[in-house]
């Protein structure tokens, strides 16, 4: 990352949730739900983070919040550990650090009014009391698009889209530096989500915030996201430029997401890859690259089932957990021995995917 | 052209609600041919789920269809038939694919035996022969080993398994008509392009029609030949799937279009579509799209606009655009946003 330091930077995060049976709960096995995960995330910039349910992309954002508890890894805010913090260390944390919910219903309490909704963070923080938190209260709801007077209203009596935008509110309430927005627009309709879109877009460039923005539709994270993460199984299996990405994917898992996406556009007769069956089971996932049983590269063989491949840099930028995409640090000696039969070859189906 | 398959004709669906009557269906009419695939695109409340619950007449009270409204289905009008004849109509003539396949299904009885149960109840099948029937239905949805996976409960399925179990049930008895309400929502989209495959693919084998319902424009692009828009419980906006992309008509639909985010296209802000859809139990006079609409005049308020044709007989839109084209050229704010409640 070119020498800058980066405002959260991860590595390895583990996190697994325990799988226990009979009467005594013993434990039987383990989700790996975040499977080594290792990325930056530079300041103002948005990082998307995209994946099929279950990949971990979820729990990956509520880790490095530490919402969740990690199982091992490092996670860094501005050079501080945040995994060696105490609870009051903690706290303070919480105000650089901000989440955005999916579920605008159920993550606003319905019986506190809107205005003491967002006025919470203020209180918590000691950032303004009385009056001026009152003044704060209205600034806040007119910069995210609603009306002053709603303050006094409360959460039933907006529709999806106004709710999202008091979610938005209250996590701007501390002026954080950085938001994980967990699929902000995954509940809204397609107008509304237009909407939150452009708003959230109007206050990274008004407040130089950061964010980590998870989703599972792939054209709403290339709008927003300057670099996407792509998540399979509790790995990152690509990480790029948005451009690069969605230009040319090399992970075939990839391509085969991007290919899936229906194209509003019934001209566009495009090339599809059609996966087989569904995705494994994270308590039990395949050995080797975790996707192999579904991979549909022509030099796939045994080597890809015996050896965890790294997430290497193919071109400059570009990240890519595939052992037959060249170049690679997996010699081709090494996959010989680990049974392989096809060396590895530049493998792009979707050349003009959507050219 | 051919007597078509189903046609509705003014259909009014009204719900007798505590705050009022909620018109969510408002006077409806369309067709659909026999081996057709037409979708319903529209958002959250425009009526066109309601629309489908009413084809296959499972509107509850405080819901009626009101009289006057007319469903003929191969010659006959649903909306007067009495029950058993109905039974008869659903789940044999006409079948539906749900949105969530988890809640549709029952969770105490083995998926084969909920297969079955469809040539039971209408194909007078013994035991046997439905379960036979079930478990060929269940392999040609793609499902791998489905003489194991039929004797398996719901939960022992993925959300993908289970949407083909649902499918298999729907084209059980090779209905004349399937209506598939959000069948891939609930879905990854990897797992969903399997379904829509599927989906086209099985209506091939079968000649089935299908009556598409979605709020996703890709969807509509990918699996449509005939698209009706609607908005506040009204058709919009009709026309060939082609024609619906190439040249729009509504402003509703150039909006819904305008504010989908495509791969490949350039990163500038979103269109947007100002304030939110009214309320079912006060539908706004004149034109139901005015307030959001940047080309409204005064004509918008005083008329509520009928369906004209657009070139042909083929394109209708419900905007009097129309008439005064020209008007298209000097696009204004919303008056939502004239009065500062844009972002609702």
């Amino acid at each position: 990352m070119n020498g800058v330091q980066p405002l959260v930077s991860v590595r390895n995060l583990r996190k697994e949730f325990p799988i226990k049976k009979g009467v005594f709960a013993r434990q039987v096995g383990s989700v790996k739900a975040v499977n080594d995960v290792s990325l930056d995330v530079a300041r103002g910039e948005t990082l998307g983070v995209v994946g099929e349910s279950g990949c971990g992309k979820t729990t990956t954002g509520r880790t490095i919040l530490r919402l969740l508890e990690p199982t091992s890894g490092e996670i860094m805010f501005e050079g501080r550990d945040v995994r060696a913090m105490n609870t009051s260390e903690l706290r303070a944390l919480r105000r650089e650090m901000q989440i955005i919910f999916q579920d605008p219903v159920s993550s606003l309490n319905p019986r506190m009014t809107v205005g003491a909704i967002i006025r919470e963070g203020l209180t918590i923080h000691k950032l303004a009391e009385g009056a001026a938190a009152d003044a704060r209260v209205r600034q806040l709801l007119q910069e995210v698009g609603l009306r002053a007077e709603y303050s006094n209203r409360y959460p039933h009596e907006f529709s999806g889209g106004q709710r999202q935008r008091i979610g938005i509110a209250r996590a701007l309430s501390v002026e954080p530096k950085f938001i994980v927005c967990d699929e902000p627009v995954s509940a809204l309709d397609v107008s509304v989500q237009a909407q939150v879109i452009n708003l959230l877009e109007d206050l990274q460039r008004e407040h130089n915030l950061t964010y980590m923005f998870i989703a599972h539709d792939l054209s709403v994270v290339e709008h927003i996201a300057d670099r996407v993460a792509v998540m399979y199984l509790g790995k990152v299996v690509e990480l790029a430029t948005s451009e690069d990405l969605y230009g040319t994917p090399l992970m075939p898992y990839t391509q085969a997401l991007l290919s899936a996406v229906p194209v509003a556009d019934p001209k566009a007769r495009k090339e599809r890859i059609i996966l087989q069956g569904d995705v494994p089971s994270p308590a039990n996932p395949p050995s080797g690259c975790v996707f192999h049983p579904r991979c549909h590269h022509p030099a796939k063989d045994a080597a890809c089932a015996a050896i965890v491949p790294p997430l290497e840099e193919k071109s400059p930028g570009h990240f890519v957990a595939c052992i037959k995409q060249p170049p690679t640090t997996v010699s081709w000696e090494q996959q010989k021995q680990a049974g392989g039969v096809h060396p590895p070859e530049r493998y792009l189906p979707l050349a003009a995917l959507h050219a | 052209m051919t007597e078509p398959l189903l046609s509705v004709r003014d259909l009014r669906t009204w719900f007798y609600t505590e705050a009022g009557i909620a018109r969510s269906v408002d006077g409806v009419s369309f067709d659909v041919g026999a081996g057709e695939t037409v979708g319903i695109v529209g958002e959250s409340g425009c009526g066109k789920s309601v629309t489908a619950l009413s084809i296959l007449r499972l509107i509850q009270p405080p819901g009626r269809i009101e009289p006057g409204s007319v469903i003929e289905f191969e010659g006959r009008d649903i909306v007067t038939l009495d029950d058993h004849a109905m039974r008869d109509i659903r789940g044999n003539r006409i079948s539906m694919i749900f949105q969530e396949p988890m809640s549709a299904l029952n969770p105490v009885f083995t998926v084969g035996d909920q297969v079955a149960e469809v040539a039971r109840v209408h194909g007078d099948m013994s035991r046997g022969d439905a379960w036979k029937r079930a478990v060929e239905m269940l392999a040609m949805t793609g499902i791998p080993d489905a003489d194991v996976r039929a004797r398996q409960y719901p939960h022992q399925l993925s959300g993908g398994m289970r949407q083909r179990v649902l499918i298999a049930m729907a084209l059980m008895m090779k209905p004349a008509l399937v209506i598939a309400d959000e069948p891939t929502t609930a879905l990854d989209v990897t797992i969903q392009a399997q379904i829509l495959e599927l989906l086209v693919d099985l209506q091939k084998k079968i000649g089935t029609s299908i009556l598409m319902i979605t709020h996703d424009l890709g969807v509509i692009a990918e699996t449509t030949s005939r698209v009706i828009v609607m908005y506040a419980g009204e058709i919009v906006e009709e026309t060939s799937v082609d024609e619906l992309f190439a040249r729009p008509h509504h402003p509703y639909t150039e909006g819904l279009i305008g504010s989908m985010p495509h791969i490949g296209h350039d990163k500038d802000r979103l269109n947007v579509i100002p304030g939110t859809v009214p309320a079912p139990t006060d539908w706004p006079h004149g034109c139901r799209f005015r307030d959001r609409c940047p080309y409204s005049w005064d004509l918008c308020a005083r008329e509520h606009p009928p369906l004209y044709e657009i070139g042909s007989r083929a394109h209708v839109s419900r905007c009097h655009l129309a008439i005064e084209p020209e008007r298209r050229n000097h696009p204004h704010p919303p008056i939502v946003v004239q009065e500062g409640v844009a972002a609702a």
